[in-house]
């Protein structure tokens, strides 16, 4: 046996199985595919704020895996970030610098900037030079105004008025180009947000479903989840399935769960 | 052919009102032979919470293996059960954490929470959380399995008419997969 006992690691990659995994490539044994987020993320700035979209599909090769997962993350109270790419790693980055902003905030004292989560993102993906597929739509309201930036999986940087991302970004684009104008009100900067996503999700297969939307002001955070559901299940039968065979069961095996055992607080024991 | 090809599989966990069910196929197999027809492929990990792990089989025992440890580790330090959704973070971090060299199986997580509420979710092999109130499947036998849930399944049913559903809805899609098959076990908590 190892001396190396399986304790919790310290954090990081670990690749011990990958000199295995292409042992088993080289014998004609395809990789998986993972999870992607097909997706249309958008972001734009307006008058108050940012207002950050997303549609809610979530693919795993040609299938729908998930009809409604969420795509906006939460970083700080003031900062959200939509992702699209490998869905495992939007999750994983933006988990991690969430957590590394709450402890700056911790340790500072201050309100979190838009920069900081920035700079934090990009040296992570930087890092692994684009193996960490995670393209994002980083948006938020801090000290000094509303900012709105993108990722690249490579880990460059821009910093826009509006921004799409995703296999969706140049249906939800073409919106933005002919749409946007400056300092829109929020009605409207939803208006225009939804039609985008509209645009991603009826125009690319790798979008669908419903639409996102978080409006972030000075001070105020609106996470509207499912804003807007034009995908309805239609023609569902509301008689529902009917088995006329019985399954055959072979075996049943009934396992009563146990109460468990309350400890009552008792007096210490005297010594 | 693929490596989630290599030992076939179906799992599917749907939920019902204040219970859930989670079933998987029993056929063990390499390539094209089948070597085993009563493989387990569910595990529990404590009274109200099952993981079944599709996909390449050794990689499932030993994920399997390292997830009891951890949970016996937190068991002895917190002195209680894991909660469903907690154990579904630590999966997905240890998959995670093999990002460039993963497991080649996908697990299905079923649990009984709080208050007896039932929780689902399932995971690529590189740990993205797929949270779902309805029903998720996984395996070989995945795509017949999508079809068959989303027209046999109904919200709120009672324990007799999920192992039903649940039941039909997997044999139906198995004998639509040649990788999997040989009936099925079936846990309804």
């Amino acid at each position: 046996m190892s001396p190396s006992l399986d304790l919790p690691p310290k954090g990081g990659f670990s690749f011990d199985l990958c000199r295995r995994n292409a042992m088993l490539e080289n014998k004609g044994l395809k990789a998986p595919t993972f999870l992607k987020t097909g997706t249309t993320i958008v972001g734009l700035v307006f008058q108050d704020g940012v207002i950050l979209g997303a549609d809610t599909r979530a693919t795993e090769g040609p299938i729908v895996a998930d009809k409604n997962c969420e795509k906006i993350h939460y970083m700080a109270p003031n900062i959200y970030c939509c992702g699209a790419g490998t869905a495992a790693d939007t999750e994983a980055v933006t988990d991690m610098v969430s957590s590394q902003l709450q402890l700056h905030r911790y340790h500072t004292g201050r309100e979190s900037r838009v920069v900081t989560a920035l700079t934090l993102l990009k040296r992570h993906l930087f890092n692994y030079q684009g193996h960490v597929s995670a393209a994002l739509v980083l948006g938020g309201v801090d000290i000094t105004g509303p900012h709105l930036h993108t990722i690249y999986p490579h880990g460059s940087t821009d910093t826009l008025p509006f921004a799409t991302m995703g296999s969706g970004s140049l249906a939800a684009m073409s919106v933005f180009e002919s749409k946007y104008k400056e300092s829109l009100s929020r009605d409207e900067g939803i208006k225009l947000v939804v039609e985008a996503i509209c645009a991603g999700i009826f125009n690319d297969l790798g979008s669908g479903s419903n639409v996102d939307v978080c409006v972030i002001t000075k001070g105020h955070k609106e996470y509207l989840r499912n804003y807007l559901l034009p995908n309805p299940r239609t023609y569902a039968n509301p008689k529902g399935f009917e088995f006329p065979k019985k399954i055959e069961v072979l075996l049943t095996k009934i396992t009563p769960l146990k109460e468990k055992v309350e400890v009552i607080e008792g007096d210490a024991m005297e010594e | 052919m693929s490596i989630f090809e290599y030992n076939g599989s179906a799992v599917v966990a749907m939920v019902g009102k204040n219970c859930f069910a989670i079933a998987s196929d029993r056929r063990l197999g390499v390539q094209l032979q089948t070597i085993a027809t009563d493989f387990q492929r569910i595990s529990k990990i404590h009274d109200k919470l099952f993981i079944a792990l599709s996909g390449l089989a050794t990689d499932a025992q030993t994920l399997y293996q390292r997830l009891v440890f951890r949970h016996k580790l937190y068991q002895l330090r917190e002195e209680r059960d894991m909660k469903p959704e907690t154990f579904a973070s630590l999966v997905s971090a240890l998959l995670y954490e093999k990002r460039f060299g993963p497991y080649f199986c996908q697990p299905v997580i079923a649990g009984l929470g709080d208050e007896d509420k039932p929780f689902i979710c399932t995971m690529d092999c590189i740990g993205a959380k797929e949270l779902a109130k309805d029903f998720v499947v996984s395996g070989t036998a995945s795509e017949s399995l999508y079809g068959a849930c989303e027209a046999m399944f109904k919200p709120d049913m009672e324990p007799e008419d999920l192992f039903e559903t649940i039941s039909q809805a997997l044999l139906a899609s198995v004998d639509r997969d040649c990788l999997s098959g040989w009936g099925g076990h079936v846990y309804l908590v």
